[in-house]
């Protein structure tokens, strides 16, 4: 049977018996992508020779007996706002069109060291702006349960490669949903840790106050054991947490809530929530119930300036990180005629390099943090996020996690909001909060809405540096939802590359 | 609602070195003026009371020992330039300011 | 009608403000490993960090924010309980991430001041300077224009980077305005920038070295008609290289807005640029179209909170202010104020210290390093300290002292020693250079001399004691200058009959 179908885990165990090598394994997947990535547009970038053979490298040092980490040889997706060295790193953006950048992020680095191999770059947003994977300079990626409809975003690329089965791993990023958002609409699973957990280190940076790498997969387990993989503390990263990295996979497989309260975020579920999502969602909640958690409603009075906050918190960001795409040192450059002075050619650069989205919040966050507009704007937003913070030291007071649907609706059309950048804002609503405050997130599928037969997420919240909790909880809820089901949501995704 | 004019808009795309053209500041000053409306919302919460958060994390003093490490070499500094001429980035003549 | 500085004087007072850079020297940079070694080859000391490549992150040197405490503390401030990051947004080519990481509104150190003594026609008179704030930032990196005829940036055709100077840690030192120096305000300016130099390297914090730009002054000078109460707008220059030049800008640029206002003109507040050639100062950029520069807090570093227990550590370990060494000094060996000024202008007083250290007399050490030395050092332009040790020095006093040497032999051996024939002792050897005390030796000489000049030796024995001389000069010139010259003068008299 090939490979890709299987979970990670399950190929890793293939692995260390020896039923199977990380080069077949390696090639499978490959080959899939190969196969269907003409209609899904997953990647951006396929290494194959060099997944080949890190693969190659992994088989050998099985051979010669050598005890290898958890994951080796099990491939996996890369979003491409992760430095990698030598292969292209675009962020979905022209303006780093044939960039190789000279060093590999922390991320990268344990990948490497823990025998990952790293099949290519996915697709996102540019600059990780966006949730629907349509501002990416290369194109949009397709959901593969509707190739007319959008993956998510930012991180379209990676949740797709998962639902296509390209890849049992992937790598996200998440500013304010791009993890949790693509896995709701996809039907996989994904975490946005707290906030320090993974190091930033080689994350082209969009929003440094908020950015956080995760894993993402197509289950609890094989997240946690991704997880445990690329945590833990980097001193090139000085808001890394300097503490042991919790135990993921051991919550993943406790499959216990007995006594847990689980709080509902009475603001994260009212109007404007697609009726298929909340009655998943509710049901969720039931299974949740049946394995013994207790239900507690709490509120968050804020969060309904969360988005506000948020969008002039990470405009600000951005405006300042990414000023440095100026075609002096790397990128690249436009209008050096030999004539025209730098500025001139920064300018045209920087205004060809950029798409729409990312001009318009570049401007949106040089604006907030003008003499004269500071306080107004970017000081209020920072006090907002005090507000935010507040509300859920408040709840987690009364509740050990918090729940959500992960967004208000299933996976739109591709172009249905590309015109309206608030309608667009608005996906995110229920994702935001957790970047704001630093804590962790996780998404996993509830089921597939009634109306359209689409993918519902459910989020899940737990305290900062407390991640295992998510993993408890979410570990319980796919067990106890799978035993409904009977089979995974995601063997329900329609055939790829049939043509 | 706040208000922002097209002049404004052309200001702060100097500012972030962007050019615009005409019709990219009328539809951009448009959008603006939207969604600073809605993200205007944050003042009716952010009192004076309230203190800045403006990190997640309660850290402070993370620092590194003053150890020197290998640098990249020059080649690899330089394997991203546009241009390049004596071992250095060779940009666009720089005008205005010194 | 041209106004000169006395009548310039006559008619405004200045109000000085100055803003010393100080490089530091820890090993490695303010953000990132890289070593700072000054005069590497371009490029060859950068990274991902200092290079503001996309998803490097920086962190801070320990060794350096400990040096801007030991700073603050020399100079009389309070070490900040909190203090943070910004960064301040602008895009120059130089700088790679077109934003500087620096400190803003929350500096490291506030609210000081340094005594500098200067000679006033009243005699020496003490002018309290009140530092504003100290603060930490990183250097940018080097341009090197290319084309046009004068290598300046008017009229190049590019420009070429070198980024290894980029991060390397500045600590920025603020006056408070300074008003009250009247005629005095270019000698207190030196004052203060010569003095901060002195404390500076009594910290061992930096090479302050003016010439390699590893402290520089940034003067800014403003006039008020005398007695009118109101405060002239200022001018700031840029670019001043040596402490001669300190001097020369503040009174260049007093008379230059005198007479500028003086024709009925207004004074711009501008960047000046400093001229060594001329003395005179050029126009820079306008700040009047003052640049928005956006600071906020940089969300990639924490929080700077300095513990007591560690500043106070520091403050315990602060070496003897310089100006109380150098009084200390000036009452052991008795040294008029004129010399001792001499001494620390000319940049000699740690060396002629080191060298009484070595067991020297101290009136001998001060001629040997301010008379012969500097004269050779000046005729090729490098730093006394450059050609000789101290122990040389010592040496050779030592050996005049032992009568082993005269003082004009002395000449040469320090000649020699300079030009790397060895140890003083060694030149001795190998030149033959020993005073010629024996008597039989000298009197053959002596004779030999007599013989040539008859004339001369009548007169002599006639009672004409100053003819001496002739005869002397022949006897130092046959002994090739190794005879104690009053040895020889004391023989010759007797052989003829005067002694």
């Amino acid at each position: 049977m090939s490979s890709i179908f299987k979970s990670a885990s399950a190929i890793a165990e293939s692995l260390s018996k020896g039923e199977s090598s990380a080069v077949e394994v390696a090639q499978e997947h490959l080959d899939r992508i190969a196969a269907v990535d003409g209609d899904v547009h997953a990647f951006l970038y396929i290494d194959t020779e060099g997944a080949l053979a890190q693969a190659a490298d992994i088989d050998k040092r099985r051979a010669a007996g050598e005890r290898l980490p958890a994951l080796a040889g099990v491939p996996l997706a890369l979003k491409d706002v992760m430095t990698q060295q030598g292969i292209p790193t675009t962020c979905g953006s022209k303006m780093l069109e044939g960039w190789r950048p000279p060093y590999d992020s922390t991320v990268v680095t344990k990948l490497k060291a823990n025998g990952v191999v790293i099949l290519g770059k996915t697709n996102m947003d540019e600059f990780a702006m966006g949730s629907s994977t349509e501002n990416s300079a290369y194109g949009p990626t397709h959901n593969p349960w509707d190739l007319t409809r959008i993956p998510g975003g930012s991180g379209g690329g990676s949740a797709a490669s998962l639902a296509a089965f390209e890849a049992p791993l992937a790598i996200g990023t998440d500013t304010g949903g791009s993890i949790r958002q693509p896995a709701a609409v996809t039907g996989t699973v994904g975490v946005k840790p707290t906030y320090g957990a993974v190091s930033r280190y080689g994350l082209v940076a969009f929003s440094s106050s908020l950015d956080q790498a995760g894993p993402c997969a197509r289950n609890v387990l094989d997240t946690a054991l991704l997880h445990e993989a690329i945590a833990g503390y980097d001193p090139k990263d000085s808001t890394s947490i300097n503490a042991p990295v919790g135990k993921m996979v051991e919550a993943a497989k406790k499959l216990d809530v007995k006594g847990m309260k689980i709080g509902i975020v009475k603001e994260l579920s009212g109007d404007g929530y697609q009726a298929g999502v909340k009655t998943r969602f509710n049901e969720a909640i039931e299974a949740l119930v049946s394995a013994g958690a207790e239900i507690v409603e709490v509120s968050a009075p804020n969060f309904e300036y969360a988005l506000a906050a948020y969008y002039l918190i990470a405009p600000s960001e951005c405006s300042s990180n990414l000023a440095r795409f100026d075609s002096m040192r790397y990128g690249i450059r436009v209008g050096d005629n030999g004539e025209r002075g730098a500025e001139e050619v920064m300018r045209m650069t920087r205004e060809l390099g950029f798409g729409k989205e990312v001009k318009r919040r570049i401007i949106l966050g040089t604006y907030a943090l003008s003499s004269g507009y500071y306080d107004a704007y970017y000081g209020s937003a920072q006090k907002v996020r005090t507000l935010i913070k507040q509300d859920f030291d408040a709840a987690f007071a009364k509740a050990d996690v918090l729940v959500s649907p992960t967004c208000p609706t299933t996976a739109f059309k591709i172009g249905e909001k590309a015109d309206d950048p608030l309608a667009m804002y608005l996906n995110d609503i229920a994702t935001i909060p957790v970047n704001m405050a630093g804590i962790g997130g996780m998404s996993l599928p509830c089921g597939l809405a009634e109306e359209d037969g689409l993918p519902v997420g459910f989020q899940i919240m737990s305290p900062a540096m407390k991640d295992e909790l998510m993993y408890q909880v979410g570990g319980t809820l796919e067990a106890a939802l799978l035993s409904q089901w009977g089979k995974p949501l995601l063997s329900s995704v329609p055939a790829l590359g049939a043509k | 609602m706040a208000a922002i004019s097209r002049d404004e808009v052309a200001h702060l795309a100097r500012l972030a070195r962007i050019e615009m053209t005409d019709s990219e500041l009328d539809h951009l000053s448009d959008e603006m003026e939207v969604i600073l409306g809605a993200v205007a919302r944050v003042q009716e919460v952010a009192g004076a009371e309230v203190p800045p958060t403006s990190h997640p994390l309660d850290m402070k003093n993370v620092y590194r020992p003053d150890v020197v490490v290998p640098s990249l070499t020059n080649a690899q500094a330089l394997s991203g330039a546009p241009a390049q001429e004596e071992e250095r980035f060779k940009v666009p003549q720089i005008l205005g300011e010194e | 009608m041209t106004l000169n500085y006395s009548e310039t004087i006559e008619k405004y007072e200045p109000t000085l403000g100055l803003e010393v850079h100080v490089e530091l020297n820890t090993k490695s940079k303010m953000f990132c490993g890289c070593a700072t070694e000054f005069g590497a080859s371009p490029n060859t000391q950068t990274c991902p960090v200092c290079l503001g490549l996309p998803g490097s992150l920086p962190a801070v040197n320990e060794k350096a924010i400990e040096s801007s405490i030991l700073i603050g503390l020399a100079l009389n401030c309070s070490i900040a309980p909190f203090s943070r990051f910004a960064r301040k947004n602008y895009f120059y080519p130089d700088m790679p991430k077109n934003f500087q990481t620096s400190q803003y509104d929350e500096p490291i150190c506030v609210n000081g001041y340094l005594d500098v003594t200067i000679d006033t026609d009243e005699g020496p008179k003490v002018y309290r300077i009140e530092i504003e704030r100290v603060h930490m930032e990183e250097d940018t990196g080097k341009s090197l224009h290319v084309g046009g005829a004068t290598g300046r940036i008017h009229g190049a055709e590019y420009s070429l980077l070198d980024y290894n100077r980029a991060g390397i840690p500045l600590v920025e030192i603020v006056t408070k305005m300074i008003p009250g120096t009247d005629k005095y305000a270019p000698e207190v300016a030196k004052a203060y920038v010569s003095e901060l130099r002195d404390i500076l390297r009594s910290l061992g914090v930096s090479d302050v070295k003016m010439e390699q730009g590893s402290l520089r002054c940034d003067a800014n000078v403003s006039l008020s008609p005398r007695g009118s109460g109101t405060l002239g707008t200022r001018s700031e220059t840029k670019n001043v290289n040596s402490l001669r030049s300190v001097e020369r800008a503040v009174r260049g640029e007093m008379i230059r807005q005198a007479n500028l206002l003086e024709e009925g003109g207004r004074v711009i507040q501008e960047t000046r640029h400093f001229q060594e050639e001329t003395g005179l100062t050029r126009s820079g950029r306008s700040k009047e179209t003052a640049e928005d520069y956006r600071y906020f807090p940089e969300p990639d570093l924490v929080p700077v909170a300095p513990a007591a227990e560690w500043i106070e550590t520091l403050r315990a370990s602060l070496p003897e202010k310089p100006s109380t060494l150098r009084k200390r000094i000036q009452e052991s060996w008795g040294v008029p104020d004129k010399e001792m000024a001499a001494m620390v202008n000319a940049d000699l007083l740690d060396t002629v210290v080191e060298t009484v250290d070595l067991g020297a007399d101290p009136t001998k050490a001060r001629s040997w390093w301010l008379g012969e030395i500097s004269r050779i050092a000046n005729e090729s332009d490098v730093t006394p300290q450059s050609l000789i040790t101290p122990a040389s020095v010592a040496e050779v006093i030592a050996l005049i002292a032992a009568g082993e040497l005269t003082d004009k032999l002395a000449r040469q051996v320090v000649e020699g020693v300079i030009k790397g024939e060895g140890s003083p002792r060694e030149v001795i050897e190998k030149r033959g250079l020993k005073v010629v005390s024996d008597d039989s030796a000298l009197m053959a000489a002596i004779e030999a001399a007599i013989a040539s000049q008859p004339d001369t030796a009548e007169r002599i024995r006639g009672g004409n004691i100053p003819a001496a001389g002739a005869l002397i000069g022949a006897v130092m010139k046959a002994t090739g200058g190794q005879a104690d010259a009053a040895k020889v003068r004391e023989l010759l008299l007797k052989h003829l009959g005067q002694g």
